[in-house]
């Protein structure tokens, strides 16, 4: 019982700072609402058992991400940001109508469609539903594992796109020496 | 017990609104937001189905590599803003418009 109200409580965070993300006219409040959105729905995750990935999305996205999005933000918005005072608010956003439209559609597709299937009594549901009491012992033990196990060449290849990504960053980050 | 539906609600909810900000919003960083919103909608997708897959993880492992590349890709579409804004003095993602034919 208590487990569900946590659970709806992050739940409704989430979305109703999602919705304050999107809608909101004032782009430093949409930044620092998404702190609090990534914060739930890391808080969903652990209700998924899946502890490791919360706190994985905890350090990379709210230690990593977003105050890269911070730095960027403020590098680049001094312009940005006193043309924006000066715009109307409807100018800020455009194709409201269509936009809202085409998100209520999907959003009905969706749930249409989730709601058609029914989980319970898929058979490896059922089938993995026993195991799951019995299964006590943290799963990050199992995920290291199967990464050095089962998943060892995709776990290489991923650093050897991060060091593409670090690389190619900074390469187009940098200032063109012929413009100096 | 919460059952898997719930998590696929909320992950639906969330993906719309990362639809939502992409298409109105009239500033780069807030459509990267968007974008970060709808990963973040899958990847909770993920994880409430790798729930039921207790032996392999695999829902788990995919997460995280999920959660690896959104980082990357979001490094380089950082810096992508940052040259555009370099170049044209604005983020608007309407005003790049010097490719058209």
């Amino acid at each position: 019982m208590v487990e569900q109200i946590v659970f709806y409580v992050f739940a409704a965070i989430a979305i109703l700072s999602g919705v304050y993300v999107v809608a909101s006219q004032n782009l430093v409040r949409s930044v620092f609402m998404f702190f609090v959105t990534l914060l739930s729905v890391a808080g969903l995750y652990v209700f998924a058992l899946a502890d490791f990935v919360a706190l994985t999305q905890i350090v990379i996205y709210v230690g990593g991400v977003l105050v890269m999005l911070l730095f960027v933000f403020m590098l680049s918005s001094k312009d940005s940001l006193d043309n924006i005072v000066n715009l109307k608010k409807e100018a800020l956003s455009a194709n409201r109508i269509p936009a809202t439209i085409i998100t209520i559609a999907l959003l009905v597709i969706l749930i249409y469609a989730i709601l058609l299937v029914d989980f319970e009594q898929l058979d490896w549901i059922k089938s993995n539903k026993l195991l799951i009491d019995k299964a006590q012992t943290s799963n990050v033990h199992n995920i290291g594992v199967n990464i050095m196990g089962r998943f060892l060449l995709p776990f290489e290849l991923i650093s050897i796109l991060l060091m593409m990504t670090l690389v190619s960053a900074a390469h187009l980050a940098r200032k063109e020496p012929n413009n100096d | 017990m919460i059952s898997l539906q719930h998590f696929l609600f909320i992950a639906a909810v969330l993906f719309c609104l990362g639809i939502y900000a992409v298409i109105t919003r009239k500033n780069a960083i807030q459509v990267l937001i968007g974008i970060e919103l709808m990963i973040n909608a899958s990847i909770l997708n993920l994880v409430a189905f790798a729930k039921y897959d207790v032996i392999n993880n695999n829902g788990q492992l995919f997460a995280l590599f999920v959660i690896v590349l959104a980082a990357a890709s979001v490094a380089v579409g950082l810096v992508i803003i940052l040259n555009f804004f370099k170049r044209v003095k604005t983020i608007d993602p309407n005003k790049a418009n010097s490719l058209r034919g």
